[in-house]
């Protein structure tokens, strides 16, 4: 769109508003945005369904094994049904729903983290830093992430003890999925933060700061870094999504999280042998998978958009 | 090019990872419990008692620069035999006591497959839906692929699979329709025939379709609005060019610049992506020979697998560039 155009749009008490700040800017862009505000109503409500329920339900309920009970179909009782081994479907979602997502957003944050500090790290200091770290993480991109999954949650499966957080005993393997998830995540992020970090650190502020003696330290992560947010915000929602996804693959797989803890994955586990029979066992957790991703999906477009510095709509 | 040596950097790790999978002596002696001392010897023979960096070694260049110990009296005496890796030896499968590489060979054919016919209905059917938003952008038709694709690139594939196969080949049966097999590559009643196979693959190649779509026709579409906005095309219809004239023989083959991009990156990729599907499905293939390996400790095999997909990812990187210079005069590689 020309500048004309959006000027002559603009009305009086608009023009003569303060400046927006960068977050009233996003906002605004965001929120012309349909779909990513489906997206963001959607994953409230989910999480929503996650945890709330929790303060009625407990998770000893969830977790509560009963054969004479096994795979029943949605009833009154059991509004999801049961599952093979007689546990309640719709308990199992809402505490597998609270580990799902604790394992999206905490390996979307070790992915952040680590393509962050490698990107930069490459990006910024350049020359053999940079070419080591690059050719490991095309090395890392040569291989499809699911086979590195693979190879990892196998060699960290056995003998792992269930650990106590917060009044609630998880399964250990969670800790487990998270860094294996993260430590293979981080490769793209990286090469986008060291694009970024390449044309950043040819400009004239970095040079000023550095001529003010400004420490690398504080060059890297408080002038350079805030410039690049709006990729990182973007790679670490999608990220979130990816990972919820990347859990599912591997507990499908039947090398995720272990029993007694609840995910949405880990319910998926030997479904391909009750399509048939059970349908309810599988088509609940996977409609969840499906919702969440999907809008976080949505979200995540709508800040590509709203962080996009060139779009320039209001 | 500069990737081939840090995949070898890469196989030492995933090679030491390898090491506490599993234990593949457990699975060798069937169902009898192996005896100590033949659990010793088995280890001896398969080189498993050495430590990991000299397997590591053995593995990836051969052994047969030197003398290994067979008898287990502290003193190597018999020539190796093996030739490593980079001679194109991936060495003995632990469990099928075969070259692992004709373990991998009998299974990829089915993978490969599999692989290419999904691509060949990704590319031809998101062409066509491609094509066709990018020339009536904005109508109904353009929304509602938009919102299906954007809806088929969130899917997880083992949902679109589950879900497929309770339709098709559930339900179809229940409702006494036609059906489709769900899983298997043929029955085994009739045999390996053409016919059984095309109708076994149905159902997986519309699955990893119908997640792919997505991407590629939203790629297409975009591609095919901006060609079909240049100068060139103008010209073309002001010399009276007939429109399909136009779209397959001017737009077409420069908007599919970017798709061979996206083709030659995820060729190898579904290759990978074949794992789950491989599993839902039972598709006699790599992407399942992996998991047996992996949960049966066999690292020839799961290596060689892992090397090979990682050669592919390099190969048709090449290649890509190849055709890419080939389609567009102006690249140049020099």
């Amino acid at each position: 769109m020309d500048s004309a155009t959006s000027v002559a749009r603009l009305v009086p008490d608009e023009l003569e508003a303060p400046p927006l700040s960068l977050r009233e800017l996003v906002w605004r862009r965001f929120r012309r945005h349909k779909m990513a505000i489906f997206g963001l109503v959607m994953l409230v409500a989910l999480l929503a369904y996650a945890f709330v329920p929790s303060f009625f339900i407990s998770e000893d309920y969830a977790n509560h094994t009963d054969t004479s009970l096994r795979l029943h179909a949605p009833s009154a009782d059991h509004p999801f049904g049961t599952d093979t081994v007689g546990r309640d479907i719709l308990a199992r979602t809402i505490y597998g729903g609270q580990i799902s997502i604790i394992i999206g957003l905490t390996a979307a944050i070790l992915e952040v983290l680590a393509g962050v500090l490698i990107g930069a790290m490459a990006g910024y200091y350049g020359g053999l830093l940079d070419s080591l770290l690059m050719r490991f993480t095309e090395a890392m991109l040569n291989i499809p992430q699911i086979f590195l999954l693979i190879v990892m949650a196998k060699f960290f499966a056995s003998g792992i003890p269930n650990i106590e957080f917060l009044g609630r005993e998880y399964s250990g393997s969670v800790v487990v999925i998270v860094l294996i998830i993260g430590l293979t995540s981080w490769p793209y992020l990286a090469r986008i933060v060291r694009a970024e970090f390449l044309s950043l650190k040819e400009r004239e502020f970095v040079l000023a700061a550095r001529a003010t003696g400004t420490p690398t330290r504080q060059i890297i992560f408080g002038h350079i870094l805030p410039n690049c947010i709006a990729p990182i915000v973007v790679t670490a929602t999608l990220g979130v999504a990816n990972a919820i996804t990347l859990e599912a693959y591997i507990s499908f797989l039947g090398m995720g999280v272990r029993a007694p803890t609840a995910t949405w994955g880990n319910m998926l586990e030997n479904a391909n042998n009750y399509i048939e029979s059970a349908a309810w066992l599988w088509f609940f957790p996977g409609l969840l998978i499906v919702l969440t991703v999907l809008s976080i999906n949505f979200l995540g477009d709508g800040l590509r958009d709203a962080l996009d510095p060139r779009s320039r709509t209001l | 090019m500069q990737a081939i040596p840090l995949i070898f950097i890469l196989s030492i790790v995933l090679f030491v990872l390898m090491q506490n999978i599993g234990d593949p002596l457990a699975t060798l002696g069937g169902r009898t419990v192996t005896r100590a001392e033949d659990r010793k010897r088995l280890a001896r023979q398969l080189g498993l008692d050495q430590p990991v960096l000299v397997q590591y070694v053995y593995w990836l260049a051969g052994n047969d620069w030197t003398k290994i110990d067979m008898n287990g009296d502290g003193i190597p005496e018999t020539p190796g035999t093996r030739k490593g890796v980079l001679r194109g030896d991936f060495g003995t499968s632990l469990t099928e006591r075969r070259p692992a590489l004709d373990v991998i060979g009998d299974r990829l054919p089915n993978t490969l497959l599999l692989m290419l016919m999904a691509e060949f209905v990704i590319v031809a059917g998101s062409l066509l839906l491609g094509i066709y938003s990018a020339l009536r952008q904005y109508s109904f038709f353009d929304n509602l692929v938009t919102g299906i694709s954007f809806v088929g690139y969130s899917l997880p594939i083992f949902f679109v699979a589950l879900v497929s196969v309770y339709i098709f080949s559930v339900n179809f049966q229940r409702w006494g329709l036609p059906h489709l097999p769900p899983n298997g590559m043929f029955d085994p009643n009739v045999g390996e025939t053409v016919g059984q196979v095309l109708v076994h693959l149905i159902l997986p190649v519309f699955s990893i379709a119908f997640i792919s779509f997505a991407a590629y026709s939203r790629y297409i579409r975009s591609t095919m609005l901006e060609v079909l906005s240049q100068d060139y095309i103008r010209t073309a219809r002001s010399k009276g060019l007939t429109r399909r004239n136009i779209l397959f023989v001017h737009a077409l083959k420069n908007a599919s610049l970017p798709i061979v991009t996206i083709v030659g990156l995820d060729l190898p990729l579904l290759l990978g992506g074949a794992v789950v599907t491989e599993r839902i499905f039972a598709w006699p293939g790599m992407g399942r020979l992996f998991l047996d390996g992996v949960s049966r400790g066999d690292t020839p095999v799961v290596m060689g697998i892992l090397m090979i997909i990682a050669v592919a990812v390099v190969f048709f990187q090449i290649v890509t560039d190849l055709v890419y210079a080939w389609l567009d005069p102006r690249i140049r590689y020099g």
